[in-house]
C-alpha cells in the first residue's frame, strides 16, 4: 500500500517534505494505525502519538487524505491510495505527525472545565434525574483529540481568541449540568466578539468528529442562551 | 551528553509519576493540601489508560437493593483466591462509597436511576450476602466509566492548579545511600532533555504492563515503567505471575468488551449455541469471576467447541437485550463491535477470546500506599519517601485475581490514600534529603548506550520476541515444561534487549528512543512474570497450572499449606523471596480460605 507522509524533524530538516512509503500490509493490519506501526517497524524515525488504539484516548488524530480523523479507527480498506498523511492543520508542527497542542488546551482550560457548585456537598450524591443526565450525552464523551478545532477555519485564524468547537462543547457540557451553578459566569466568559461568536457554523467540526458529536449544536444552544439573557 | 552532576534539578514537595486515575487522585489530594506537586506523564493526562475502562467502579452504595462493604469485601477476598491482604481489602471496600460520592461531587456524569441516585449494574463476582446471588454494585457512566472518571479527575486538578509535566517520561528512581527515595530522573520528549525531579515524596502511579503479551487490551503506553524503574533500583516486584485475562477481548483485535455486557444480561455461547457457563458456575453463570470465565472459555475452545471456521473463539450474545438497552447502556460497545469485530451487536453475537488485561502484582505496598520491602527478617519495612498506587502497586487488594470494577475502586481509594500518606510524611520530614552525587548517571548511561549502539537489534524485533514468548509460555493455561522453557527463552530475549539499536538519533520527540526505553521496562516485567510463574507450584486465581488440576488434597488446585504466600522477585540474580499473606482484616473477622465456587 502506498503512503505519502509529511515529515519534518527540526533537528535536521529546513522545511517539511513528503516521504513516500510503499509497504506490504499483513491481514491483521486493519486500521491506519496498524499500517503506521508497520511503517515504523521499518523506519523508526517516523514520529507520531498513539496510545489506546481504540478511539478513546484521542492521541492519534491526524489529517488523513485531507480530512481530520483518528488513525486507530480508520480502516485501511476504506482509504484511497496513495494515503496522504499530514499533521493536524493550523497548529505548529513539533515533528512529523506531532503538533504542538498548547493553544488547543489553553482554550479548553479557558472555559473553567470543572463543575462549579459552592453549596455544601451533601452526604450522598447530588441527585439528578435520568432526563437531566441525558442532557450531558453528546457532550461529555469528547476525547480532546482536536480533530474539530483544527478543521475549523475560524480556529485557524484566531486560535488565541476563538475558543473553538472542542472548548465550546466543553463549555456547554458544564452549562447543561444541573449540578453546575455558574451558568451566568460561563456566559459572561464567552460574551466577546471572538470567544464564541467567531463560530460561523461552517460545520467542519460536526463532519470530522470521530465520536459523532455535534459541537455546532452545542454552540447554537449557548448563543440561544446569550440571546435570551440579553432580552 | 551532559554529566550527571550538571543535570538541571527542580525541587518539589511531591512528584507523582503517571497521570491516570490514581496519579490524578493523589495529585488532587496533594495540591489541595497546598503542597508543591509535579505530575509527570508520558501523555496528556486524559490519554492515560484509565480512559479505556468501561463497565464501572465498584462501591456498595446500595442504590439498587441491599448492599454493604462487608459483602464487597468478602467477594474481593474470594475473588483474590485468598491471596489478597485482608487489611487492604477491608480498607478499600469500606472507603469505596465515599470515594465514588466524592467523584460525583466533582462532576462525574454517572448514569442515574429514576429517583436521581447513581445507577449501578451487576458485575462478575459481586454478590449479595456472601455469595448468595448477584448484586448491582457497579456505578457507571454508560460503558465509558473510565473516560468519564479520568476527565473528571483531570478537570478537578485544573481547578486545584496542579502542575503537570506533559510528555515527560520518568527514567529512573533516585535512592540515596540509606535507600530512601529522593526523586526521579525524567526525559522531556519534545526536547530530549533530561532533568532531575528532587522530591520529599515520590509516587509511582504508572499503571500496568499488559504490553508484555502479544494479545492485550492494554494501550501502547502500558509498558510497566514504574516496575522497571523500581526493579532497577533494587525494589522487589510482588506476585508478578498473576495476570488477568479478560474473558471478552474482540477476537483478533484484542480490544476490550466490558463485562458490563454480561452485567446487563449478555451471555457467552459455544459453537453449539450452548450457554456453557451454566456448567462451570451454576450460581453466577456468565457473571462468575474473570479467571473462572476465561478458563471455561479456554477449555471450550481447547475441547473443540469454539465458534468460527477455526473454532477459536466464543460468541458473546447481547442482541436479546434490544437496541434500546444497548444504545443507552452500552453505546461504546456497539461502536467497538462494529469497528473491530465487524458485527452489529444488536443483531449478531461478538466473537471474543480471553485477552491479557490487568496486572494483579506490582510494587509491594501496604494499604497506605507506602512501598514496603523485606529487611532484617521483617517482610514489610517501609522505604521512606516512596509510594505506589493503582495498577503498578500491589497492596495486595486483588491477590491472584481481580474482580471487575475493583480496578477503578482501587485507583480512587489507593490514590487518595497515597496522597494522604505523602502529605503526612512531608509534614513530618519537611526538608529535601540531599541527592546522591551520581543521581542521574544511570539514566544518562542508558540513553548514551542507545545513541551509540550499532549492529544491534530493532526494538520491534526484540519486542515481538518478548510478546510471543509470553503469549506462548505464560497464558491462561500454564504447563511446567512450557514455563521452564519460557524462563530460558525470556532470559535470552532480555539479553537481546541489552543491544537495542535505534536509527533515530534526533533530540526532538524521538519516539524510537522512547519505545526502546519502554521495552527495557517491559523486559523486567516479562522476566519477573515468567520466573515467578515457573516457581509457583499450584493453581491459584489467574495462575492456572495444568499440572495441578484435580490434584487430591488441593482445593481448586490450590496448595494453601505451601503457597498461601506472596512472591517477591528481585532483578538482581532473578532471586525469589516470599512473604506471608495478611489474613487479618482491620476490624472484622478473617475470611478463612475455602473452596471457590460461583
Amino acid at each position: 500500500m502506498k503512503f505519502q507522509i509529511l515529515r519534518f524533524d527540526p533537528d535536521v530538516d529546513q522545511k517539511p517534505y513528503f516521504k513516500e512509503y510503499d509497504i506490504a500490509l499483513e491481514p491483521s493490519d486493519r486500521m491506519l494505525l496498524d499500517a503506521l506501526i508497520r511503517i515504523k517497524s521499518i523506519d523508526d524515525t517516523l514520529a507520531l502519538r498513539r496510545s489506546c488504539r481504540e478511539g478513546v484516548c484521542g492521541s492519534d488524530a491526524m489529517n488523513i487524505n485531507g480530512k481530520n480523523g483518528l488513525a486507530c479507527i480508520t480502516k485501511v480498506s476504506e482509504l484511497k491510495e496513495p494515503v496522504v498523511l499530514k499533521p493536524l492543520p493550523g497548529l505548529p508542527i513539533i515533528r512529523d505527525l506531532i503538533v504542538d497542542m498548547t493553544q488547543f488546551f489553553q482554550q479548553y482550560h479557558s472555559i473553567t472545565p470543572f463543575v462549579i457548585n459552592n453549596e455544601p456537598a451533601p452526604e450522598k450524591e447530588r441527585l439528578q434525574s435520568p432526563q437531566e443526565r441525558l442532557e450531558l450525552d453528546g457532550l461529555y464523551e469528547c476525547i480532546l483529540c482536536a480533530c474539530c478545532s483544527t478543521s475549523c477555519p475560524s480556529f485557524w485564524w484566531n486560535p488565541d481568541k476563538f475558543v473553538g468547537p472542542a472548548g465550546l462543547l466543553a463549555a456547554y457540557r458544564f452549562i447543561a449540568d444541573t449540578r453546575d451553578h455558574a451558568t451566568n459566569e460561563r456566559l459572561d466568559n464567552l460574551e466577546d466578539p471572538y470567544r464564541l461568536f467567531r463560530c460561523h457554523t461552517i460545520m467542519n467540526c460536526v463532519d470530522v468528529c470521530p465520536k459523532g458529536l455535534n459541537p455546532s449544536l452545542a454552540i447554537g444552544k449557548i448563543k440561544e442562551m446569550m440571546l435570551k439573557r440579553a432580552v | 551528553m551532559a554529566s550527571a552532576s550538571s543535570l538541571p534539578v527542580r525541587k518539589f514537595d511531591a512528584v507523582v509519576v503517571g497521570a491516570g486515575g490514581s496519579g490524578l487522585r493523589a495529585a488532587l489530594q496533594l495540591s489541595s493540601a497546598g503542597l508543591k506537586v509535579a505530575v509527570l506523564s508520558k501523555v496528556f493526562p486524559t490519554r492515560s489508560h484509565t480512559v479505556a475502562a468501561q463497565g464501572g467502579v465498584g462501591a456498595s452504595l446500595g442504590n439498587m437493593g441491599e448492599d454493604n462493604w462487608h459483602w464487597h469485601m468478602y467477594d474481593t477476598v474470594k475473588g483474590s483466591d485468598w491471596l489478597g491482604d485482608q487489611d487492604a481489602i477491608e480498607f478499600m471496600c469500606k472507603a469505596a462509597p465515599e470515594a465514588v460520592i466524592e467523584l460525583e461531587h466533582f462532576g462525574m456524569p454517572f448514569d442515574r436511576n429514576d429517583n436521581g441516585t447513581i445507577y449501578q449494574r451487576p458485575f462478575g463476582g459481586h454478590s449479595q450476602n456472601f455469595g448468595e446471588k448477584p448484586v448491582q454494585r457497579s456505578c457507571c457512566a454508560a460503558d465509558r466509566t473510565g473516560h468519564a472518571m479520568l476527565h473528571t479527575l483531570y478537570q478537578r486538578n485544573v481547578f486545584a492548579n496542579t502542575q503537570f509535566f506533559v510528555e515527560w517520561m520518568a527514567l529512573d528512581l533516585i535512592r540515596d545511600a540509606a535507600g530512601d527515595v529522593v526523586g526521579v530522573t525524567a526525559l522531556e520528549m519534545e526536547t530530549g532533555d533530561v532533568m532531575i525531579f528532587h522530591a520529599k515524596a515520590t509516587l509511582f502511579a504508572t499503571g500496568g504492563a499488559g504490553r508484555i503479551y502479544a494479545s492485550s487490551t492494554n494501550a501502547f503506553i502500558n509498558t510497566g515503567d514504574g516496575l522497571g524503574m523500581a526493579a532497577r533500583a533494587g525494589i522487589p516486584l510482588e506476585d508478578m505471575e498473576f495476570w488477568q485475562f479478560h474473558p471478552t477481548g474482540v477476537a483478533g483485535a484484542g480490544v476490550l468488551i466490558t463485562e458490563g455486557v454480561r452485567g446487563e444480561g449478555g451471555i457467552l455461547l459455544n459453537r453449539d449455541g450452548e450457554r456453557f457457563m451454566e456448567r462451570y458456575a451454576p450460581t453466577m453463570k456468565d457473571l462468575a469471576s474473570r479467571d473462572v470465565v476465561s478458563r471455561a472459555m479456554a477449555t471450550e475452545i481447547k475441547e473443540g467447541r469454539g465458534a468460527g471456521p477455526n473454532r477459536d473463539y466464543i460468541l458473546l450474545k447481547l442482541d436479546h437485550l434490544g437496541p434500546d438497552v444497548i444504545n443507552k447502556r452500552l453505546p461504546g460497545i456497539r461502536e467497538i463491535a462494529l469497528k473491530f469485530g465487524n458485527v452489529d451487536c444488536t443483531k449478531e453475537p461478538i466473537p471474543v477470546v480471553p485477552t491479557c488485561h490487568y496486572q494483579m502484582g506490582g510494587i509491594p505496598t501496604n494499604y497506605l500506599a507506602e512501598v514496603v520491602v523485606p529487611k532484617d527478617g521483617n517482610p514489610s519495612v517501609i522505604v521512606p519517601g516512596f509510594y505506589a498506587a493503582g495498577e503498578c502497586g500491589c497492596a495486595s487488594i486483588h491477590g491472584a485475581n481481580r474482580l471487575g470494577t475493583n480496578s477503578l475502586t482501587d485507583l480512587l481509594v489507593m490514590g487518595k490514600s497515597a496522597g494522604d500518606s505523602m502529605i503526612k510524611f512531608i509534614r513530618e520530614n519537611n526538608t529535601h534529603k540531599p541527592l546522591p552525587a551520581d543521581a542521574g548517571a544511570i539514566s544518562l548511561a542508558r540513553i548514551a548506550a542507545l545513541d551509540a549502539t550499532t549492529g544491534g537489534e530493532s526494538v520491534h524485533a526484540v519486542g515481538d520476541a518478548m510478546r510471543q514468548t509470553m503469549q506462548a509460555h505464560c497464558g491462561v493455561f500454564r504447563f511446567p515444561d512450557m514455563l521452564e522453557e519460557g524462563v530460558t527463552k525470556i532470559k535470552e530475549v532480555a539479553e537481546r534487549a541489552k543491544q537495542l539499536e535505534i536509527k533515530d538519533k534526533s533530540k526532538v520527540f524521538n519516539t524510537a528512543r522512547i519505545e526502546a526505553l519502554e521495552l527495557q521496562n517491559l523486559i523486567e516485567v516479562a522476566v519477573a512474570t515468567m520466573v515467578s510463574a515457573e516457581a509457583r507450584k499450584e493453581t491459584r486465581g489467574a495462575h492456572d497450572r495444568a499440572d495441578f488440576h484435580n490434584r487430591p488434597g488441593y482445593v481448586n488446585g490450590r496448595d494453601d499449606q505451601n503457597w498461601l504466600k506472596h512472591t517477591l522477585w528481585y532483578k538482581d540474580g532473578n532471586k525469589l523471596d516470599y512473604k506471608p499473606v495478611n489474613l487479618t482484616p482491620l476490624t472484622v473477622e478473617s475470611f478463612a480460605p475455602k473452596a471457590r465456587t460461583y
